[in-house]
């Protein structure tokens, strides 16, 4: 859920990354507020374990620019991966505008991101949400690696609606910033097709 | 989908900001924050300036909403108000509503009881500002008045250009 303020002239949307336990959102999130402006990025917090697992989440607030005099902010998210977390992910989707999905390539990780992927969409349905109208994005994390799976056959499993997708290496930070430009633009324009009708029907990018 | 998009008009966030100024100055507190429970911070009063106000607006949507979860486990709708108290600053937390939260940071200038007898005064008026706020949204989002009806891609282009 987009929040306007007239007041501040300023629109705050919000991004959550999912993904099984060790995809790598958390990394993606890092990588993002490394390589950004001080000025554009706010503190990155991140609520973990001592053994820096994700407990809660990690929060990164983004000031992007202005669009016609409205100071444009996303806050990203990323939900603790592992299994036993389910209601803190349950509560990190509430008001969700964008989901980037982060699947990992190895292929010992297939099964865990399947049932991730179900995860998701039973956890969206529970606050209202369907993935099929809600802009969203899939990452295919860890490509670098020699075990990875084949490209085809990731997006056959974690893509059939063939919405925006993208290779990446987390830890290198290749395919990280394509995919929150993607999911970003995205919301922008489920924003723009939420102002243009008020049925909201195509709401996918 | 649930809920699209929440717009605050300028009248109404000026009615919010007289309200919690008010009751900043009421109740001797340091700082009164208002933040919506998907995190967003809506609006804030008193002497907190310079405080990180988007990493609390986070963090205390997360603390509601893991209470909230707490209290499902035990067969409560919700604990509407909770309390942290610190060596220093304690915060005193209450829902407002269904949507927003309002967030009270005060030190040995106030206390628990004023905070919560000044929190329990204007709350209800807070909540109605709400309420109403978001029925205007609604209506205005039924009548397509968006203001980013009209960008274009390019607009969103230039977002990433730089």
């Amino acid at each position: 859920m987009s929040f306007i303020n007239y007041s501040a002239k300023e629109i705050n949307c919000k991004i959550v990354y999912y993904g099984p336990g060790l995809c790598g959102k958390t990394t993606n999130l890092q990588h993002i507020y490394a390589k950004t402006n001080p000025d554009v990025k706010g503190k990155m917090i991140s609520l973990e374990t001592e053994t820096e697992r994700t407990l809660f989440f990690d929060f990164l607030p983004l000031a992007l620019g202005e669009i016609r005099g409205f100071k444009t902010r996303f806050h990203l998210y990323t939900v603790p991966g592992q299994v036993f977390y389910d209601a803190s992910r349950k509560l990190i989707l509430k008001g969700v505008d964008g989901v980037v999905f982060v699947a990992d390539s190895q292929i010992e990780r297939m099964e865990a991101n399947i049932e991730s992927l179900e995860n998701l969409k039973i956890n969206l349905l529970d606050q209202g949400y369907d993935l099929d109208t809600l802009p969203y994005v899939v990452q295919y994390n860890k490509r670098d690696l020699p075990n990875a799976a084949p490209l085809e056959e990731m997006r056959r499993l974690f893509n059939p609606t063939q919405v925006p997708d993208f290779e990446a290496s987390a830890a290198t930070g290749d395919g990280v910033f394509e995919t929150l430009k993607a999911v970003a633009k995205g919301v922008l324009t489920n924003l723009k097709n939420m102002g243009q009708s008020s049925s909201s029907s195509d709401a996918r990018s | 989908m649930l809920e699209s998009q929440f717009v605050m008009r300028e009248e109404d966030s000026r009615e919010v900001h007289a309200v919690i100024e008010r009751l900043a100055v009421d109740a001797r507190a340091r700082g009164v924050f208002i933040v919506d429970k998907t995190g967003q911070l809506i609006g804030e009063a008193g002497e907190m300036t310079g405080i990180d106000s988007t990493s609390l607006a986070s963090l205390a949507a997360g603390c509601v909403a893991a209470t909230g979860g707490l209290a499902l486990i035990f067969g409560e709708e919700e604990f509407p108000t909770h309390y942290h108290q610190g060596e220093r600053d304690n915060l005193h937390i209450t829902l407002l509503g269904e949507r927003m939260i309002l967030l009270v940071v005060f030190d040995e200038r106030s206390s628990l009881g004023l905070v919560r007898l000044r929190v329990k005064k204007n709350g209800p008026e807070l909540a109605r500002i709400f309420e109403d706020a978001r029925k205007k949204s609604d209506a205005n989002a039924a009548s397509s008045g968006s203001p980013f009806a009209d960008i274009t891609d390019e607009d969103i282009d230039n977002l990433f250009s730089h």
